[in-house]
């Protein structure tokens, strides 16, 4: 209603006006343009680009020669590393998402309590969040070290077997080290700040209403803390799984996707047929799929989420 | 009333008349409770920051000592002279000084680019704003993969590769959807009765921007510019594809590099307690920033989410 007011109004104002909105026009475009031309550069100009190319065979130093569907028909049907990998590579992110939404969600609780040197701990909690990747796998390399490490030094020292893992040089438990590896940065991370604030804004009144009617600790995080923060956990959940489907620099450094491919990520196979094969239309094709594979798995989550988010400020 | 009853409530559960045995007592149970809780932060703690206590006390030892078995703790004599040593074998410093220069020259790029966006989309009316906003948004779901590959070809045939351009120039236009993102979340809780006020003493529109929001908008700035630092320090994919000479290396690479021939020395002693000492010193900076920025960043980081 007051929309169709303002626009009625608008629209009998005098010519000196709306040429101001034309200049309020231009003036908002000329400050957009940089990322409009970045968007055009960078991301829709590739995109297109890759595209186009996923249907060639293209070795950099010959020009691209059109083949048609071979690349996707060779991905699916000849391509042995392309369905272990991704399946390989949603495992790890089915595992690694879960786990610190529920680690980053107790982390944050923890925090909540109000403890004396909770600012400590919370730093305590984020600092492996902010340790560069391509670091956190070399020093998570030294403790899984199979020999020497300190964690299979407890193990042995624990169980009083000889027998402990291989970790990153035993194809069984090299994502086991990986996942764990993850955990370790992403659960006092950015998720666990998100979380605390979300926390923080669930109205005390409603735990209040909910002593009354005789709630436990148990009951009101379920019925009251954990509806509240759908919205949080959705979110968090989203860009997770598309960070962790994502992996490649901390296998790169840890493993190199081995062994025997047990690491072996997609973003890997990517890498390795584009920049050590020269296989560009190949890997195009690959990194097609992938997108839209993520595309389709993103959307679903969408439309899933209306079943579960519960938005506190939504007009029914 | 139901006030009262609350009110009620807390009084018994505070435990002031409650005649039962001082083992079942409320407040004796709470303590427990609350002993419990700072067990579980004292020892997760432990838990986090105990791969961070391993390295910097394995990068003081000797090379050996590293390979004992049992695993010690303590180095016998903290060998600090280590971390000088990492400059002597690889291009440490040189490294340094091309993250430094990356990750400062884009976050200027990124955060100034992207704050004149984010005014674009906070304070003008024009059409398709909120469709191209949408757009900008989903573009946080875009992986880059699918853009690499072309991004690669493209540099390589303007001559831009081994150079620091790819991982600069892109910068400059708009940063990340992400920080337009914060930008314009910020501005938008500036109310707009300044840049009216502004506007009628004849303030143009980069006038407005630039004398009235930007000072305003100091503590996100701020966040804005130490997060895209540590994304930039940390990054590795992007120069790892476009960089080749050693000494271009950032320190991403660099350390990988250094860990692939650490374990096969050309003289007789492994160097892992000096590639400890490279990644202490990689990190550091990160965790030395964060300290700095601490209130604004988690402010930041937060403000991001909430939104969402």
């Amino acid at each position: 209603m007051t929309t169709e007011a303002m626009t009625s109004t608008r629209s009998s104002l005098p010519r000196w006006m709306t040429n101001l909105r034309a200049k309020e026009a231009i003036a908002g475009y000329i400050f957009l343009s940089p990322w409009l031309l970045g968007i055009i550069l960078f991301i829709v100009g590739p995109m297109m680009t890759s595209g186009f190319l996923s249907f060639t065979r293209y070795d950099i130093v010959n020009p691209p020669e059109f083949v048609g569907l071979k690349n996707f028909i060779e991905i699916f049907t000849k391509d042995r590393l392309f369905w272990p990998s991704m399946m390989l590579t949603f495992r790890y992110a089915l595992i690694v998402v879960p786990l610190s939404l529920i680690g980053a969600l107790a982390a944050a609780m923890l925090l909540n309590q109000a403890l004396l040197g909770t600012t400590w701990f919370r730093t305590f909690f984020f600092l492996p969040h902010l340790t560069p990747i391509v670091a956190a796998a070399v020093l998570w390399g030294w403790i899984f070290n199979a020999d020497v490490g300190p964690i299979n030094h407890w193990i042995r020292t624990i169980t009083g077997s000889d027998n402990a893992p291989g970790w990153f040089r035993d194809p069984d438990w090299a994502m086991t080290g990986l996942i764990i590896m993850a955990m370790w940065g992403a659960i006092g991370g950015n998720t666990m700040l998100i979380f605390l604030a979300g926390l923080q804004g669930v109205p005390q009144e409603l735990y209040d209403a909910a002593v009354v009617d005789g709630a436990g600790i148990w009951a009101k995080f379920r019925n009251v803390t954990l509806p509240m923060l759908t919205p949080t956990i959705f979110f968090n959940m989203v860009l997770g799984i598309i960070g962790a489907l994502r992996v490649f620099a901390a296998a790169y450094v840890a493993t190199q996707g081995g062994p025997a491919y047990s690491t072996w990520f997609y973003a890997l196979h990517i890498y390795t047929r584009a920049f050590q094969y020269f296989e560009m239309g190949y890997a195009s094709a690959l990194a097609w799929i992938f997108f839209f594979v993520l595309f389709v798995f993103t959307y679903v989550q969408f439309r899933q989420s209306r079943r579960w988010v519960y938005y506190a400020g939504e007009v029914d | 009333m139901a006030g009262e009853a609350i009110a009620r409530n807390r009084k018994q559960a505070g435990g002031g008349f409650i005649p039962v045995g001082a083992f079942q007592s409320a407040s004796f149970q709470r303590a427990i409770g609350r002993g419990i809780l700072y067990l579980i932060a004292i020892s997760s703690s432990a838990v986090f920051m105990f791969p961070f206590v391993w390295t910097v006390l394995s990068s003081l030892k000797r090379g050996g000592e590293l390979f004992r078995f049992p695993p010690t703790w303590l180095p016998e004599i903290p060998q600090f002279h280590n971390y000088p040593t990492v400059f002597e074998i690889v291009p440490w410093a040189t490294w340094t000084w091309n993250s430094t220069f990356v990750a400062v020259v884009s976050t200027f790029g990124a955060v100034l680019t992207a704050a004149l966006v984010g005014y674009s989309f906070a304070r003008f009316r024009y059409p398709a704003r909120d469709v191209l906003f949408i757009l900008t948004l989903s573009t946080m779901m875009l992986p880059v993969e699918v853009t690499l590959i072309p991004l690669y070809l493209m540099f390589a045939k303007i001559g831009w590769l081994d150079s620091y351009r790819p991982l600069i120039v892109p910068s400059f236009f708009g940063g990340s959807a992400f920080l337009i993102f914060l930008m314009r979340q910020f501005f938008m809780s500036i109310p707009i009765d300044l840049d009216e006020a502004a506007r009628i003493d004849g303030a143009n529109y980069l006038r407005i921007f630039w004398q009235i929001l930007m000072p305003l908008s100091i503590p996100v700035t701020a966040t804005a510019a130490v997060l895209t630092f540590m994304a930039q320090w940390n990054e590795f994919l992007q120069p790892f594809i476009f960089l080749n000479t050693k000494s271009k290396y950032t320190l991403a690479i660099g350390i990988r590099y250094f860990q692939a021939v650490s374990g096969f020395a050309d003289d007789s002693e492994p160097k892992y307690h000096l590639l400890m000492a490279a990644s202490v010193m990689m990190t550091a900076p990160i965790i030395a920033l964060f300290f700095l920025a601490q209130r604004y960043l988690v402010q930041g980081i937060v403000m991001s989410g909430i939104k969402g």
